[in-house]
């Protein structure tokens, strides 16, 4: 099963006991603003979660795979995460019947 | 940006008490972590998707050293960034 939004809006209402318009409102909100942040270069840290980074990624030579010609591909600006070691535990030791 | 800093601007921007705010955060990534550590993916539309990559344990050696070492194997979430949260960070 995969969790979705949807979840996070139901479990803020049943947890948080705010409307369920004002929950979704609020979850939708939280991504939004660490949308705004990674937008303008700032990076976002939750602890015991991980850290979204905001890496510049230089202008490189690259070839495209399926004709062989050279390019370059140009300077960009990338979103990179990088997990907790809290949360990179937990998730190591969690039962491998899992899989 | 760090987990304060977010509540609080969650509080301003909902005109939320800092407690119902915090309260918010903590369930949304809560959630997450959970859904992570059950082996599930997460998908948040327009941010990005985050999923748990197994890797095989493996024979390898100490480079240094030539020593045979069994590398355990091991378990790590990957984060995919979604469209929209891409094409909003790269100018």
């Amino acid at each position: 099963m995969t969790l979705i939004k949807e979840h996070l809006v139901r479990s803020t209402y049943d947890n948080v006991g705010l409307s369920k318009s004002k929950s979704s409102e609020a979850v939708e909100r939280v991504f939004e603003i660490m949308r705004d942040t990674l937008a303008s270069g700032e990076d976002v840290l939750i602890s015991g979660f991980g850290k979204f980074c905001v890496k510049e990624k230089s202008e490189r030579r690259g070839r495209n795979p399926a004709t062989g010609h050279d390019m370059v591909l140009g300077a960009r600006r990338v979103v990179t995460f990088r997990c907790s070691p809290v949360l990179r535990n937990k998730i190591l030791d969690d039962d491998e019947a899992t899989f | 940006m760090n987990k304060s800093e977010l509540i609080e601007t969650l509080a301003k921007s909902e005109n939320l008490a800092l407690k119902k705010a915090e309260e918010v955060v903590n369930t949304v990534f809560g959630d997450m972590e959970k859904a992570l550590i059950r082996g599930e993916r997460v998908e948040i539309r327009g941010f990005g998707s985050f999923k748990v990559k197994k890797y095989d344990g493996y024979q390898g050696r100490n480079p240094k050293t030539g020593d045979i070492i069994n590398v355990a194997s091991k378990k790590l979430p990957f984060f995919k960034v979604g469209k929209e949260l891409k094409d909003r960070v790269d100018i």
